[in-house]
């Protein structure tokens, strides 16, 4: 344990003279552009607390000279951005939807927001690009087939209001009995082999006509008795290839006994007006959408 | 005294058996089955070790060194663990089929998650940590650990603490506080580890024959004393029943998320940076056989860190529901930051004035000098990432974790590596390492692996964070997330595939070690300077 200073070869300093299991150390002063940084860096907080919100008071904090704060921030983008396009959503809320699609420059607007919508809002069930996710009750919006309408007007109700929610009142609502626990097994069995019949697939000819005489008696009433649905009720076409739950044996059977019950949130509250309608026509022009009749 | 100890050890099995067959859910009782094994195992062993003659209870003389092999061993074997599971969740992310539903939930990406990070900050860094400093200040004191048996419980109480960690998470037992998930009991245990750590440590110290305290154990102590206070103010929680692993915080809402990140970047701070500095102050110097560059800059930049460090932690919530003053405040003590950090850093490199040249003769020197080199790197990224106007596009986004495994794999494993490779054959009795080539290989499997992950997540990182504000002419957002998802794809497999490249490097080490401590002895063990 030697206490002594010693000038080292390498560097040509002095160490310090204190040494711990023969390590030493030199007495170089601190590097110059190290310092002067450390230096700079506390001037720069300095100055950077003194213009923004910094020091927190008794109660509240410093503000800061420029009066900046993340919120205003944020507030001031948003303001930006409506009302670079104030214009067109005012024009998009007020118009009357039927009739969106004769003005032009409207109608592109409407549909690039509302893929950025769609996009942010929907894709997360109905996929990226709207095809669903098959067999899983995410319906596909590219085709024709429409539950609730496929008007853009329809489209809009079904967006701002959801459906089968308990959040909104005016959310689109039915509700399919669970007939597992009205008929027999083998009961269900007919039912599924008639419904695959009626939408073209293979299915066993003997059940199917029994399960004829149980559609009618249970059935019809919604899905209508050539099975072609109902959409005031949301009730399927069942003679379509488009099947929201899956078209086998298994899950035929399951939508009888148990029934189905597909929820959508209403959007109408979070989206607002013009969202709402935006996202509906982006919906209506992806290839399904439907014209009011006589046009 | 061995009666006493029997009791209580009878005790302890006997309550455990208690508590797992009364606890209320899987975890708890799992614990409580893992510590009544532990207790009647030492139990029994302590039965044993009755029918033999007392021993000889002359005061032991030498450096205590048998925690400080365990440690090493665990070390290593944790790294291993801990790499191993951060490479298959890293593929998890790439292919979520390998969430297999044969596994679920134990070993999905959200139970394996936490397992990575614990197992590579505290289990691989913990006992990197606690071997190191009781080998350093054991060295730098020229005095044997204080406190006997005490450095013994703390590395198996450690020890303990992590396997009760690790299979928490697995069964579902989490606070869900990042680098803090262990719930109540755990966290307690780990207080009472922690005291015993600091005691052993500090005696140590107070025991000293060298006059000065030397600057590795200021950095050591000031790890030891601030993480015994982060964890103990962000664990405070009340047990929802003492029958089960469930606790609810004390603080809620915005306090509870700034004390979370009070304690989580100080995780980083003093866990992963000043004790990783004391680890640096000690074997580089050694290792370049070089006097330490600056005293004076390590002195200036030791208290300039521990100062500012404890500031920074607001910056991980910007642009939340945290004031916007405690922003500015996280925000400029980062940026002030950066110059003490990298006092550490020149102070390290600058060591090697006079012994460039070993740069390219020893891959220890050659370890420790890229470590340095990522510490350089990740202490300017930080401070960077810290500015709002940055912080704004790099949060929540891959960028995030490409710095901080920059970090971790750069700076905490290489020196951890160099350190293991400097220990294992002094602590053995050997020359040197059973083969210095393989160290090479070592070296060029991790930094190759580390540059494909913090390459992997800058790009894909920026490119997430301008995907996520992306806008049209008319001001409406352009991708959805899951158009970011699929974008990331590529640069998720070669992320995956740097973790199997330093996973590997760490495979070579062990075999490495294990070769080495296999191989005759050489080399007399050291005994305290006089």
């Amino acid at each position: 344990m030697s206490d002594e200073k010693r000038i080292d070869d390498a560097t040509g300093t002095e160490t310090t003279g204190h040494t711990w299991d023969g390590i030493e150390e030199l007495n170089t002063p601190l590097p110059r552009w190290w310092l002067w940084t450390f230096y700079a860096t506390i001037v720069w907080g300095v100055i950077y607390t003194i213009l923004f919100p910094a020091w927190p008071l008794v109660s509240g904090a410093t503000s800061g000279v420029l009066g900046w704060s993340t919120r205003g921030d944020v507030a001031a983008d948003i303001e930006a951005v409506n009302l670079s396009n104030a214009e067109l959503r005012d024009s998009l809320v007020s118009i009357d939807l039927a009739v969106l699609e004769e003005n032009e420059p409207l109608h592109r607007f409407a549909v690039s927001a509302g893929a950025s919508v769609f996009a942010n809002n929907c894709s997360q069930c109905h996929g990226a690009g709207a095809a669903g996710v098959q067999a899983a009750g995410y319906p596909n919006l590219l085709d024709d087939d429409w539950l609730w309408g496929g008007q853009i007007t329809d489209i809009a109700d079904t967006v701002r209001h959801g459906i089968r929610n308990e959040d909104d009142p005016d959310a689109r609502w039915s509700e399919m009995p669970a007939f597992g626990d009205m008929l027999e097994r083998e009961e269900i069995a007919a039912l599924v082999a008639h419904v695959q019949a009626l939408g073209g697939l293979e299915h066993d000819t003997t059940l199917a006509a029994t399960g004829s005489e149980l559609y009618l008696d249970n059935c019809a009433s919604c899905h209508a008795d050539n099975g072609l649905g109902d959409r005031t009720v949301g009730a399927p076409n069942l003679t379509d290839a488009i099947w929201l739950y899956g078209s086998s044996d298994e899950a035929l059977t399951e939508t009888i006994a148990n029934a189905r019950f597909g929820v959508m949130p209403p959007w109408g509250e979070r989206l607002g007006e013009a969202q709402v309608r935006a996202v509906s026509a982006y919906v209506h022009g992806l290839g399904g959408g439907e014209r009011p009749v006589g046009e | 005294m061995d009666y006493l100890k029997l009791v209580t050890l009878g005790l302890v099995a006997f309550a455990a058996a208690l508590l797992a067959s009364l606890g209320h859910d899987l975890a708890y009782k799992v614990h409580a089955a893992i510590i009544m094994v532990v207790a009647g195992g030492m139990f029994l062993w302590t039965l044993k070790g009755m029918e033999q003659d007392a021993p000889v209870l002359a005061t032991p003389t030498g450096y205590m060194d048998g925690p400080i092999r365990y440690g090493v061993i665990a070390t290593a074997m944790w790294g291993v663990v801990g790499f191993l599971a951060g490479t298959f969740i890293a593929f998890q992310l790439a292919f979520p089929a390998l969430n297999f539903d044969w596994g679920q939930p134990f070993t999905n990406f959200g139970r394996l998650r936490p397992l990575h990070t614990s197992a590579v900050i505290f289990a691989f860094g913990g006992n990197a940590l606690i071997a190191t400093s009781f080998y350093i200040v054991q060295r730098t004191s020229a005095a044997r650990l204080w406190g006997g048996n005490l450095a013994w419980f703390v590395f198996w109480g450690y020890n303990l603490f992590i396997v009760l960690a690790a299979t928490g998470y697995l069964l579902g037992a989490t606070q869900s506080k990042e680098y803090a998930e262990p719930e109540w009991y755990v966290d307690i245990w780990l207080t009472i580890v922690w005291v015993a750590y600091l005691a052993v440590f500090m005696g140590t110290i107070l025991n000293r024959k060298e006059r000065h305290i030397y600057v590795a154990n200021w950095f050591f102590l000031a790890f030891i004393v601030t993480v015994a206070m982060l964890h103990i103010v962000n664990n405070l929680s009340i047990p929802v029943s003492l029958l089960g692993s469930k606790s609810v915080q004390v603080f809620a809402g915005v306090q509870d998320a700034m004390t979370q990140w009070w304690y989580g970047h100080n995780a980083v701070g003093f866990f992963l940076t000043a004790g990783f500095l004391g680890m640096m102050y000690y074997f580089v110097p050694k290792q370049a056989n070089r006097p330490v560059y600056s005293y004076k800059l390590s002195i200036i930049h030791f208290w300039a860190l521990i100062f500012l460090y404890i500031w920074a932690g607001p910056h991980h919530l910007h642009y939340t529901a945290l004031p916007d003053w405690a922003s500015t405040l996280g925000m400029v003590f980062s940026i002030v930051l950066w110059m003490p950090s990298w006092g550490g850093m020149i102070n390290g490199l600058m060591t090697l004035e006079g012994a460039w040249d070993k740069i390219r003769t020893d891959p220890i020197i050659r370890m420790f000098v890229a470590s340095l080199a990522f510490y350089g790197m990740s202490t300017f990224e930080g401070p960077m990432m810290s500015i709002r106007a940055v912080n704004s596009l790099s949060h929540y986004t891959d960028w995030t974790i490409g710095h901080v495994h920059s970090g971790a794999l750069g700076w905490n494993g290489l020196i951890t590596f160099g350190a293991l490779y400097f220990l294992t054959p002094k602590l053995w009795g050997r020359k040197e390492m059973y083969s210095v080539p393989a160290i090479n290989l070592h070296f060029w499997l991790a930094t190759i692996g580390i540059v494909f992950y913090a390459a992997s997540m800058w790009v894909t990182g920026i490119m997430e964070g301008l995907m996520w504000r992306e806008v049209d002419a008319n001001g409406f957002l352009v991708n959805s997330f899951a158009d970011t998802v699929e974008a990331k794809l590529p640069m998720y497999v070669v992320r995956g595939l740097g973790g199997v490249l330093y996973l590997a490097g760490a495979i070579v080490m062990v075999w490495n070690m294990w070769m080495t401590i296999r191989a005759p002895k050489t080399v007399a063990i050291a005994t305290p300077a006089e």
